[in-house]
C-alpha cells in the first residue's frame, strides 16, 4: 500500500466521522430540539407551571441547546444512550439484546443474495438484448418497484397458509434444531433477497455493460479470445470497484426493507425495536436506534469506497 | 479534497451512476433528432408509438389510469367512504362488490378509489417538493461553487447517510402524522438525491462552452442557473422526478403499513393492505387488491421511465 492510497483512505475515514457527526446532529435537531417539551408531556396538560419548570430542570432542558447536544453527543460516544421511557431500561442494553438478531438476519441475506446477484447481473450484461435479459429486465425492474410487504404477504400467503411449509411468525425462542432455525429465517431472508437481489442485478449489469463498451474489450474480442474470457479475465477485474459499490448500496437498503420485514414476520430486531419506540414516542430509544442505523451504513459505504480505492492498481502504485 | 462531478456516497435506489451520464447522450439526441421529426411532421400518435415500446406504452397508461382516478376517484366510488354495506366480512368477488369487502363489510372497490387520491396525491406532492427544492440547491451549489458548494454537499451527505425510512420514523417519533408531515417527511428524505443528481448535472453543464462563454460576457450568476444552466437539465430531472415518485410511494405506504402513516378514518392504500391484514390467512381478495394497485402504480411508472431512458439515446441500456 503505497501513501497515496494512504492518503485516500484515511481521508474517507475522516469524512465518514465528519458525516456521522453531521448526522447526530440532524437527529438530535429533530428529536431533542423541536418538540421541546418532554417535561410538559411527561405530566400531562393539567401540569402546574412550577412542576413543569422543576422537571425541566431535572431533565437539563433549561440548559442552551448546544450545550444539551455536547453532553448528548458526549454521553453517545461513550456507549451511554440514557434511558428508554417506556420500561426504564438502559437503551444501549436493549440495543445490545437485538442488534446480534439482526444482524444474523442481514449477514444470512447477503450471503444469499449477493451471489445470485452477481449471476443475473453478469449474464443479463453478456447476453445483453437477448430475451433472457429483457425477462430479467422486466422481472427484477417489477421486483424493485414493488413494496416489501407486499412480497411478504404473499410469501406469507403462499408458504405459510396455501402450502403450510413455514411458519408465519419468527418465534427465536422456540429454535430447537438446525432445521428449525432455517424454517424461522427462511421467510424474512427470502423477502429481503428478493428486493435487494433485483436492485444488486440492475447496478451489477450496469456496471459490467459499461466496461463491454470500452475499447480494451473490443481489442480482446478482436483478438479472439471468448466471450467467457472477456467477461471473466478482462471486464470483472476492472467492475469490481463498482459492483462493491452496488452491493453496499444495496444492502444500505436493508436497513429500510428490515423496518417492514421484522414488523411482518415479529423478528425481534432492532429495526422492530425502533418501530415500537417510535408508536410510544419513547424519544431516547428512537435516537440511540437511528444513530446504530446511520453508523452502520456509513461503515457500509467507507467499506465500499474503499474496496473501490484498493482494486484499482492505479490508486496502489502511484 | 476535490470533489468530482460523480458523487461517491451515493443513495440506495437513487440510480443516477446512468441519469447522469444522460445528460450528454440525450442533447446529442436531441440535436440529431429534431430535423427529421420537424420535417416528417408525423401524428401524434404515430409519435408515441415510435418513442416507446409496448411496454413503455402501458407504462404510461397505468400511469394516466391512476392520475385519473386520483382525481375523479370519490365521484365514481359505487358507496361512500366509510359506508358500512355489506354484513359479509372479508367477502370475495361479487356483483355488488367487485373487489370483496373488507373487515368491517366495507366495499373494497370505493375503499380504493378513495384511497388513490392519497396514495397518489400525497406522493406527487412530495415528489414536486423534493424535486424542486433539491434543483434549486444543487444549482445554487454548482453555479456558486467554492465554500457554498462544500458546506452544501456536507449538509446533504449527513442527510442522505439517514436511510429515508429511519429518517421518516425519526420525524413521525417527533412530532406525529399528519398529512402536511408526511408530505414534508417523504420530501425531506428524498431532497439529498435530488440535489445529488441536479448537481452533477449542472457542474457538468458549467463546464460546456456557452457557459464559459456566458461567464464571460459578465452575465450574472443567477441569469447563467436560469437561462443556461436549468434548461438543458430539465429532461434528466423529469425523469428523475418519476423515480422519486416510485420510492414515495413505497415509503409512504410502507409507513401507513405499519400504522404510521395516513391515520383513520382516511386510507390510503397502504393503510388498506395493514387493516386488513387479517384477512391475509384466508387469502381474502381485501387484503391482496390494495397491494396489488400500488404495484401497478410503481411498475407503470418504473417501465415508462425505463423506456424513456432507454429511447432517450442512453448509453448503456441500448439494447432494444
Amino acid at each position: 500500500m503505497h501513501a497515496h492510497a494512504q492518503r485516500l483512505i484515511a481521508a474517507r475515514l475522516g469524512l465518514a466521522l465528519l458525516t456521522l457527526l453531521l448526522v447526530s446532529a440532524v437527529v438530535f435537531g429533530i428529536t431533542g430540539l423541536l418538540p421541546g417539551d418532554a417535561a410538559q408531556q411527561a405530566l400531562g396538560q393539567a401540569a402546574t407551571p412550577e412542576a413543569v419548570t422543576a422537571l425541566r430542570h431535572q431533565f437539563g432542558l433549561d440548559q442552551p441547546a448546544l450545550q444539551r447536544y455536547v453532553q448528548w453527543l458526549f454521553h453517545v460516544v461513550t456507549g451511554n444512550f440514557g434511558t428508554s421511557l417506556s420500561n426504564n431500561l438502559p437503551v444501549s442494553e436493549l440495543i445490545a439484546t437485538r442488534l446480534p438478531n439482526s444482524l444474523v438476519l442481514a449477514g444470512l441475506t447477503t450471503l444469499v443474495s449477493v451471489p445470485v446477484a452477481l449471476l443475473i447481473g453478469i449474464s443479463s450484461a453478456m447476453f445483453r438484448g437477448s430475451l433472457l435479459d429483457r425477462v430479467l429486465n422486466v422481472l427484477t425492474l417489477s421486483t424493485v418497484a414493488v413494496p416489501e410487504f407486499l412480497i411478504a404477504t404473499i410469501a406469507v400467503l403462499v408458504f405459510a397458509v396455501k402450502l403450510r411449509w413455514l411458519p408465519a411468525l419468527s418465534y427465536l425462542s422456540e429454535v430447537s434444531s438446525f432445521g428449525g432455525l432455517l424454517r424461522i429465517y427462511a421467510m424474512p431472508v427470502k423477502t429481503l433477497c428478493c428486493v435487494i437481489v433485483a436492485q444488486m442485478a440492475r447496478m451489477t449489469r450496469a456496471a459490467v455493460l459499461d466496461q463491454l463498451n470500452s475499447s480494451y474489450v473490443e481489442m480482446a474480442i478482436l483478438k479472439g479470445a471468448s466471450p467467457m474470457r472477456v467477461v471473466l479475465r478482462h471486464v470483472l477485474p476492472n467492475t469490481i470497484g463498482p459492483i462493491a459499490n452496488a452491493v453496499a448500496l444495496s444492502l444500505s437498503y436493508l436497513f429500510g426493507g428490515v423496518v417492514i420485514v421484522e414488523s411482518i414476520f415479529n423478528y425481534p430486531g432492532l429495526a422492530s425495536l425502533m418501530v415500537d419506540a417510535v408508536t410510544n414516542r419513547d424519544m431516547p430509544l428512537v435516537q440511540g436506534c437511528v444513530m446504530v442505523f446511520c453508523a452502520a451504513y456509513l461503515a457500509l459505504v467507507l467499506i465500499a469506497d474503499l474496496a473501490q480505492i484498493v482494486s484499482n492498481p492505479r490508486l496502489r502504485q502511484r | 479534497m476535490i470533489r468530482h462531478a460523480n458523487p461517491h456516497l451515493p443513495h440506495a435506489g437513487t440510480e443516477h451512476y446512468d441519469i447522469a451520464g444522460d445528460a450528454n447522450a440525450m442533447s446529442d439526441q436531441v440535436v440529431a433528432e429534431t430535423p427529421i421529426v420537424a420535417a416528417t411532421k408525423q401524428g401524434l400518435l404515430k409519435r408515441l408509438v415510435r418513442r416507446f415500446s409496448v411496454l413503455g406504452l402501458l407504462g404510461l397508461a397505468i400511469v394516466v389510469f391512476w392520475m385519473v382516478i386520483a382525481f375523479i376517484g370519490p365521484w365514481i366510488a359505487p358507496y361512500k367512504s366509510g359506508a358500512l354495506s355489506s354484513m359479509d366480512v372479508f367477502g370475495g368477488s361479487s356483483h355488488a362488490f367487485p373487489l370483496g369487502t373488507d373487515y368491517l363489510g366495507r366495499d373494497m372497490l370505493s375503499r380504493i378509489l378513495y384511497g388513490t387520491r392519497y396514495t397518489v396525491g400525497l406522493a406527487f406532492m412530495a415528489a414536486v417538493l423534493a424535486s424542486v427544492i433539491g434543483t434549486f440547491f444543487g444549482l445554487v451549489a454548482a453555479v456558486s461553487g467554492r465554500w457554498v458548494d462544500e458546506i452544501l454537499s456536507r449538509l446533504f451527505d449527513a442527510l442522505i447517510s439517514i436511510p429515508s425510512k429511519v429518517l421518516a420514523l425519526v420525524v413521525i417519533a417527533a412530532f406525529g402524522s399528519s398529512i402536511p408531515m408526511l408530505t414534508g417527511v417523504a420530501a425531506l428524505a428524498y431532497i439529498p438525491g435530488a440535489f445529488r443528481i441536479s448537481r452533477s448535472l449542472a457542474v457538468n453543464l458549467m463546464t460546456l462552452e456557452y457557459v464559459q462563454v456566458a461567464r464571460a460576457r459578465g452575465e450574472r450568476l443567477f441569469y447563467i442557473a436560469r437561462k443556461e444552466v436549468l434548461p438543458n437539465m430539465i429532461h434528466p430531472m423529469l425523469a428523475d422526478f418519476g423515480l422519486r415518485f416510485v420510492f414515495i410511494v413505497l415509503l409512504l405506504s410502507g409507513l401507513s403499513f405499519l400504522g404510521l402513516g395516513v391515520q383513520p378514518p382516511n386510507a390510503d392504500w397502504g393503510s388498506l393492505v395493514r387493516e386488513n391484514i387479517g384477512g391475509l390467512s384466508d387469502g381474502a381478495l381485501a387484503v391482496l387488491m390494495p397491494a396489488i394497485a400500488i404495484a401497478t402504480l410503481t411498475i407503470g411508472v418504473n417501465l415508462f421511465i425505463d423506456n424513456l431512458r432507454r429511447r432517450g439515446g442512453h448509453g448503456q441500456g441500448d439494447a432494444q
